[in-house]
C-alpha cells in the first residue's frame, strides 16, 4: 500500500513539476522593462561643470527642511555631510581620475524602472507624477529593503529616530505647487545641474557633447544605464571613475522580478502544487485509515 | 501504530532553565533600549548594512532551523513514511517556535513595526514584485498553518483534562481539525516550498552588492534545499537532545534509514551551486575571492562533511555519529545563509558591520525562550513518543489520557 502511494505521489508531483516549467518562463521578459519617458521630468548633472562649490548641498537642505550635518574638525564645526545620509539628500563628492579631477554631485537617480519600488512591500516607494520616485511614509514599515536594492545606495534612514523614515530626494516635489522645481538647479552658479524633461535634457546633454566633443566623454550616463535613470550625467572621465556602478542596459530589479515573476506568475504554480499535494495526502490519509481499520 | 505521544512532566526550573530565564532578562532589557532609543542606538546596523544579525540569523536562519515541520511533513504525508509519525509533532512544535521567534525578531527589526499589520491588511497597496512581501505573507500564513497542525496536542491534553467544559470542546474539535488535516498539511508543504526559496530571491535584487560566490539565479532553488537540508538534520538533533535532556529512548534507527536521503539533498545543492558557478564562468572566484573564497569553501567542506557522515547512518547507525551529522549540516546551512546575507554582501565604500551587544542579547534572549518553549510545551502536552510515565502519577490518571489518545 505504501509503495503504491508513494509511486502516486511522485507521479503527481512530477506532473506538478511540468505544469510549473510549462507556465513559468515566456513572456516575462517582455513585462518587466518600463521604457524612458521623454516627458518625464529629471535633472541633468555636468560634472565637467561643477566647481564644487557645494552650494546645491546648502539649498536641498534648506529646501528640504533638513538640519545640516555638523562635524567638528580640529574645534570649528562644519557642515560637512560625507555621504547621503539622513539629513542629506545631495552630496558633493571629490573624484580623481589619472590625470585630472574633480566634483560630482550625487542623490535620487529617480530610475526609470527602481529598484527601490520594485522591492517596497507597499508601494511607500513608487514611481508617481513625471516618473518622480516619491516616498509615502504611511505605507512604510521601516524593512530598509530599498536600502538593499538600490544599486546607487541612495536611500537612508533615520537610525537615531525611534519613528524613522526613509529619506531621499524626490526632486522638490513640495515645491511643485509653489511653481517651483530642483531648488539644487536653481541655485547652481554653474548651471552644472539643470532640471528639466528627460527628452530635452537629453537632447542639451549631446548638444554639449558635441559642441566640445574633447570635454566630455561620448556617452551619457542614465541614457540606458540600468534601464534608464530620469538623472543624467556628463563627465569628462569613464563614469566609473566618479562612483557610477556599471549597470548594464537592464534595470537592477529584471532579474528578480523575471525569477520570481516567471515562478508566480498567475499564481499557477503554488494552486498546481497544491492541488497535487492534497491529493497526495489526502489518498495516503485514506489509506493510513484503512490500514488502522483492518 | 507506535506509541502514542505522551508529555514528559516533571520539574520545570531545572538549572539550564534559570540560566535561560537570566538570558531571557538580558534580551529584555536590550529589547527595551531598542524601542526607547531606536535602532541607531540599540544596533550597528547602518545605511551600508541595513539587514544584521536579527534578519541574517533570527529570521533567515532561524526559519532554516524551523523547517523540521516542513521536511517531516513531507516525508511522512506525501511519501507516506508513516514509521517516523513519532517525529512529526515535536518537529512541528519547534518549527512553529521557529517561526513565532522569527515574527517576533522582524518586529524588533522593522522601523516603523507598529504599521506591520498594514501587511497582511492593506491588499490594495500591496506590491506584486516585492520578495519581501511574498516572504512576509506567507510566513505569517504558515505560523497559522504549523499551530493547526499543533492544535491536536493541545486538544488532546484538553480531552484527557478534569475540566469538563475543555473536554467537550476539544472532543468537538478533535475529529474536525483531524479531517482537515491533509489539506492543512498541503498548505503547509506549499507555504515553505514558497517562502524558503524566497529567501534566496530576496538577494536577487542586489546584484552590484553580493559577491559573485553567492549572487546567482540559483538562489532560490540553492536556499529551498538548505531549507529541506537543515530541516531534517534539525530533526536528528532534536531526537537526540530530547533522548539525553528527557532520558527517553534514542530514535537512532529510524534516524539512521533517513540519512541517506538527507546525503542526496545536500549533494544537490553542491552540484547545483558549482553547477551553477562553472555555467556562469564564475568557477575562478572559489579561489580567487581571498576571504570570500575562504567562506565558501568552508560552507562547502561543511555539507560534503554532514553528507558523508549521514550516508554513513544508513550503513550502520550510531547516535554520536548522527549528531555530529546533524552539527555539520545545521552549521553549513546556517553559514551559507549567513554568508549570502551578512558576509558575501559588500554595498562598497567602506560600510562595516558586526552585531552590537544588544544585538546579541535580543538574539541570545529569543533563543532561550524559545527553547523554555519547548520544554515547557513537551513537559505538559502530549508531543514526544516513547515517554515513561513518571511513577509518581497516580495510575488511573495515566490510564485516562491514554485511553484519550491513542
Ligand atoms: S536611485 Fe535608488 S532610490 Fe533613486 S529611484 Fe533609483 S533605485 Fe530608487
Ligand atoms: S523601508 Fe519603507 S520605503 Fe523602504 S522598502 Fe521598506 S517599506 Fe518600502
Ligand atoms: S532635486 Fe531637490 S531634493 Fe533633490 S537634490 Fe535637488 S534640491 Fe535636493
Amino acid at each position: 500500500m505504501a509503495e503504491m502511494t508513494r509511486r502516486t505521489a511522485l507521479r503527481t508531483l512530477g506532473a506538478a513539476g511540468a505544469a510549473c516549467a510549462a507556465l513559468a518562463p515566456g513572456e516575462a521578459e517582455a513585462r518587466v522593462a518600463r521604457q524612458p519617458d521623454p516627458e518625464d521630468h529629471g535633472l541633468l548633472v555636468d560634472v565637467v561643470r561643477c566647481i564644487g562649490c557645494r552650494a546645491c548641498v546648502t539649498r536641498c537642505k534648506e529646501a528640504n527642511g533638513k538640519p545640516p550635518d555638523v562635524r567638528t574638525v580640529a574645534g570649528a564645526a562644519y557642515d560637512a555631510p560625507v555621504d547621503l545620509n539622513a539629513t542629506t539628500l545631495t552630496v558633493i563628492k571629490r573624484w580623481a581620475g589619472e590625470r585630472e579631477a574633480g566634483f560630482v554631485k550625487a542623490q535620487c537617480m529617480h530610475c526609470v524602472h527602481p529598484a527601490c519600488a520594485s522591492v517596497c512591500m507597499m508601494k511607500a516607494l513608487h514611481k508617481g507624477e513625471h516618473g518622480i520616485v516619491e516616498y509615502d511614509v504611511s505605507k512604510c514599515v521601516g524593512c530598509r529593503y530599498c536600502q538593499i536594492a538600490c544599486p546607487f545606495n541612495v536611500p537612508k534612514f533615520e537610525w537615531a529616530s525611534v519613528a524613522p523614515r526613509i529619506v531621499k530626494c524626490e526632486l522638490c516635489r513640495h515645491r511643485a505647487k509653489d511653481g517651483k522645481g530642483p531648488a539644487c538647479a536653481e541655485v547652481c552658479p554653474r548651471d552644472a545641474v539643470t532640471a528639466g524633461k528627460r527628452g530635452a535634457l537629453l537632447a542639451e546633454a549631446r548638444r554639449r557633447i558635441a559642441e566640445r566633443p574633447r570635454a566630455y566623454e561620448r556617452e551619457v550616463y542614465g541614457e540606458t544605464d540600468g534601464g534608464g535613470t530620469n538623472v543624467l550625467y556628463l563627465a569628462p572621465v569613464d563614469f566609473a571613475v566618479l562612483g557610477l556602478p556599471e549597470l548594464g542596459r537592464d534595470p537592477a530589479p529584471a532579474l528578480s522580478e523575471v525569477i520570481q515573476g516567471g515562478i508566480y506568475q498567475g499564481f499557477a504554480a503554488p494552486l498546481v502544487l497544491l492541488g497535487a499535494l492534497s491529493i497526495v495526502t489526502w489518498k495516503n490519509a485514506r489509506a493510513a485509515r484503512k490500514e488502522e481499520e483492518r | 501504530m507506535s506509541a502514542p505521544a505522551r508529555p514528559v512532566e516533571g520539574r520545570f526550573f531545572t538549572p539550564a532553565i534559570q540560566i535561560m530565564l537570566a538570558l531571557w532578562g538580558l534580551g529584555t532589557v536590550a529589547g527595551l533600549y531598542r524601542f526607547t532609543h531606536g535602532l541607531g542606538a540599540a544596533t550597528s546596523m547602518n545605511d551600508g548594512y541595513p539587514w544584521g544579525l536579527w534578519i541574517a540569523f533570527d529570521v533567515v536562519v532561524g526559519t532554516g532551523l524551523a523547517s523540521g515541520g516542513y521536511a517531516m511533513a513531507l516525508l511522512v504525508y506525501v511519501f507516506n513514511k508513516g514509521r517516523y509519525h513519532p517525529l512529526v509533532r515535536p518537529a512541528l512544535v519547534t518549527s512553529l517556535l521557529g517561526y513565532s521567534v522569527a515574527g517576533v525578531a522582524v518586529a524588533f527589526d522593522l522601523g516603523r513595526f507598529w504599521n506591520m499589520w498594514r501587511i497582511p491588511v492593506s491588499v490594495w497597496d500591496w506590491n506584486g514584485t516585492s520578495v519581501l512581501l511574498e516572504v512576509a505573507l506567507c510566513m505569517m500564513a504558515y505560523t497559522a498553518v504549523l499551530f493547526l497542525e499543533v492544535s491536536p496536542a493541545l486538544l488532546e491534553r484538553w480531552a484527557a483534562s478534569g475540566r469538563e467544559d475543555r473536554a467537550a470542546l476539544a472532543r468537538a474539535w478533535l475529529p474536525r481539525v483531524e479531517r482537515a488535516l491533509p489539506f492543512v498539511v498541503a498548505v503547509g508543504l506549499v507555504l515553505p516550498t514558497m517562502h524558503q526559496s524566497s529567501l534566496g530571491s530576496l538577494l536577487l535584487v542586489a546584484g552590484t552588492k553580493l559577491h559573485g560566490l553567492w549572487h546567482t539565479g540559483l538562489l532560490p532553488l540553492l536556499f529551498l534545499l538548505t531549507a529541506v537540508a537543515m530541516g531534517y538534520a534539525v530533526i536528528y538533533f532534536e531526537s537526540i537532545f530530547s533522548s539525553v535532556a528527557f532520558r527517553r529512548p534514542l530514535e537512532t534507527r529510524l534516524l539512521g534509514r533517513l540519512g541517506v536521503f538527507i546525503a542526496g539533498v545536500i549533494a544537490a545543492f553542491v552540484v547545483v551551486r558549482f553547477a551553477g558557478l562553472f555555467l556562469s564562468g564564475r568557477i575562478g572566484l572559489t579561489v580567487s575571492s581571498g576571504v570570500h573564497s575562504f567562506f565558501f569553501w568552508a560552507e562547502t567542506l561543511l555539507f560534503l562533511g554532514a553528507a558523508w557522515l549521514f550516508m554513513q547512518q544508513g550503513v550502520r547507525a550510531h547516535a554520536p555519529g548522527q549528531l555530529q551529522a546533524a552539527l555539520l549540516a545545521l552549521f553549513a546551512g546556517a553559514m551559507y545563509r549567513i554568508d549570502a546575507f551578512l558576509t558575501g554582501f559588500n554595498p562598497g565604500q567602506n560600510w562595516v558591520y558586526f552585531p552590537s551587544l544588544p544585538e546579541l542579547f535580543v538574539t541570545l534572549g529569543l533563543v532561550a525562550t524559545e527553547t523554555m518553549a519547548y520544554v515547557f510545551l513537551v513537559r505538559k502536552f502530549p508531543i514526544l513518543a516513547g515517554v515513561t510515565a513518571p511513577a509518581s502519577r497516580t495510575v488511573p490518571a495515566a490510564a485516562a489520557r491514554q485511553g484519550v489518545v491513542s
